[in-house]
């Protein structure tokens, strides 16, 4: 039997075509795009090399900042929701808990929601005259807690990366509960009669068992984090100032700004750092065919 | 003492467990009892039940914050896209599932790359102009189904790799062509991933915001995400509105949520579901 024949290539064409020209195609003019004074002020578009590169890293500080501040809250969102996740799968896998299902259902629900949303619903949570929080702080008498939550500086960044975990930990407690589920009861029965405690049992067993699954959502919250916008824009939009702006906000003022090669600049300098990531990104991905 | 011990731990986690709920749920039943609210009372968002339910409140916000035309919008956004997807993607998976040689398999690793790489905005305008597809439906529909084909390609190929394939030699046997066999033979046996793909992708398409935001400069074609944002601007010191527009933002997702949990749980366990 003709394999070639029987299998034809063509069949691959629709998704081939489609994400050609709309996500491969974008991402090289873009990195072209880079090299040039592009902008919506003169038709001109002229060749200058890496400058926009040099502005992004020696110019400007606010381009650093962006940069800087992808970094930190890929790093923070990713440690928060991986512990907090993991804490979570734990306590939710626990025997005495009453209504298990119905926790993993409320905790995962978030997940559904658009990250616009959330913002605007903790935007108005977080309003420090109007919004919940703070009228529940002043209620019980913790008034010296009552903070700007999103206009303080000191305050800020906290909260949107809290605000993700929120929406986010849901997600990997469900992958780490999965994980949990395929952990045979024989290694803690064995355990068990060796005389080990919670700890030991965590720390030697569970923990190990778990690695790929913990690096898979590493990678995930990694890949997630550097591409954040939804959420920054709708809970702060990069303000106050640029305190919290990130690469993709950055992008967007810049398109609006008609910064066109600016926003081509930076929207490639994220293209060039998954692209180092995407070979783990790829093997953790094909792993999980067979940890699951 | 160590029965006591037992009982004291064990309420313990299961106070910690429904704390945990409780701050996912906290802000969800503000909004919902400040959506029935007047003006002034939900000025003070609070836990307390309204004095009085205005339930004119969501008849106001389906009226000014064009609610009615952006579902309709969100809808055939959804919906096109995803039926887009599942055909091409199905097709694709399917012939690189059974013959992952030479180009196959560099156009599978080409893209599944996809799920990484972020989307180059300002190029992609640029893309669409030379296309005449700016500020269009079909445009909108287009990208979708492309930032999205990546990971619906590398779950499908998951599942279509545990399909045995003595299927398809027997289907030769009987005279099936490679249409033939993939519509009649494969085609329903992919049913579940189809459920999956179908769920995963419409809450995607329906959650999204930057494309819109980017591509979409007439009102008319805003999806709900930009039109309860634009609301959100306008009408910002009437929090009994905001909250009933977000609430009714909410509806279909959590609706399709409770129906389709199976295939999201089932989704997020086979693969990977973009955060």
């Amino acid at each position: 039997m003709d394999r070639n024949k029987l299998y034809p290539w063509y069949f691959t064409s629709g998704a081939l075509i489609i994400f050609f020209l709309l996500c491969f195609l974008p991402g090289i003019i873009g990195i072209l795009y880079s090299f040039t004074d592009w902008n919506n002020f003169t038709d001109q578009i002229n060749f200058i090399g890496i400058k926009n590169y040099l502005e992004v890293f020696q110019g400007k500080p606010e381009y650093r900042m962006y940069i800087w501040n992808t970094v930190v809250f890929t790093t923070i969102t990713t440690i928060m929701k991986t512990i907090v996740g993991l804490i979570l799968a734990l306590l939710l896998t626990q025997k005495v808990i009453k209504l298990k299902n119905f926790h993993r259902m409320i905790i995962f629900s978030p997940q559904v929601m658009s990250y616009l949303v959330v913002g605007l619903v903790f935007k108005s949570m977080l309003h420090p005259q109007t919004g919940f929080l703070n009228g529940f702080l002043n209620s019980i008498g913790l008034d010296f807690l009552a903070m700007n939550w999103l206009t303080d500086l000191k305050w800020v960044f906290p909260t949107v990366m809290s605000v993700d975990t929120w929406k986010g930990m849901g997600y990997i407690m469900v992958v780490i509960i999965a994980g949990l589920m395929s952990i045979s009861p024989d290694y803690y029965e064995a355990a068990n009669i060796d005389g080990a405690n919670f700890w030991e049992k965590f720390r030697l067993i569970t923990l190990p068992l778990l690695k790929p699954i913990i690096i898979n959502v590493t990678i995930l919250n990694v890949t997630y984090g550097f591409r954040v916008f939804d959420m920054i824009y709708s809970l702060t939009n990069g303000g106050p100032g640029n305190a919290t702006g990130v690469i993709n906000t950055a992008v967007y003022k810049e398109f609006s700004k008609g910064n066109y090669a600016m926003g081509t600049t930076l929207s490639s300098i994220l293209f060039f750092v998954l692209l180092f990531l995407l070979y783990f990104i790829i093997k953790s991905m094909e792993n999980k065919e067979v940890e699951m | 003492m160590s029965s006591l011990k037992k009982l004291v731990g064990t309420i313990t986690v299961n106070i910690v467990a429904l704390l945990t709920s409780l701050i996912v749920l906290i802000p969800l039943v503000v909004l919902f009892l400040n959506s029935f609210k007047t003006q002034g009372e939900s000025n003070k968002m609070s836990l307390s039940l309204p004095k009085e339910w205005i339930f004119a409140n969501y008849k106001t916000v389906i009226e000014q914050g064009k609610l009615v035309s952006s579902f309709f919008n969100s809808l055939l956004y959804a919906t096109c896209s995803v039926l887009i997807i599942t055909t091409v993607v199905a097709a694709a998976a399917f012939v690189i599932a059974r013959n992952r040689k030479g180009i196959n398999n560099i156009i599978y690793y080409f893209i599944i790359s996809g799920i990484a790489i972020p989307i180059n905005n300002v190029a992609l305008m640029e893309v669409l102009k030379a296309l005449h597809l700016v500020n269009t439906r079909i445009g909108i529909i287009l990208i979708y189904a492309a930032i999205n084909i990546p990971l619906s390609l590398f779950l499908s190929y998951g599942f279509i790799s545990t399909i045995p394939r003595e299927i398809d030699e027997a289907a030769v046997i009987d005279g099936c062509g490679p249409v033939k066999l993939f519509v009649k033979i494969i085609l329903p046996l992919l049913k579940p991933i189809i459920a999956t793909l179908f769920v995963l992708n419409f809450m995607a398409v329906w959650n999204d915001f930057t494309m819109p935001l980017y591509y979409l400069n007439n009102s008319a074609k805003w999806p709900m995400t930009l039109a309860v944002y634009n609301f959100f601007g306008a009408y910002e010191n009437s929090w009994n509105l905001v909250s009933a527009d977000i609430m009714l933002t909410l509806l279909p997702v959590l609706v399709v949520f409770i129906l389709g949990q199976k295939y999201i749980v089932g989704g997020v366990a086979a693969g990977s579901v973009k955060g």
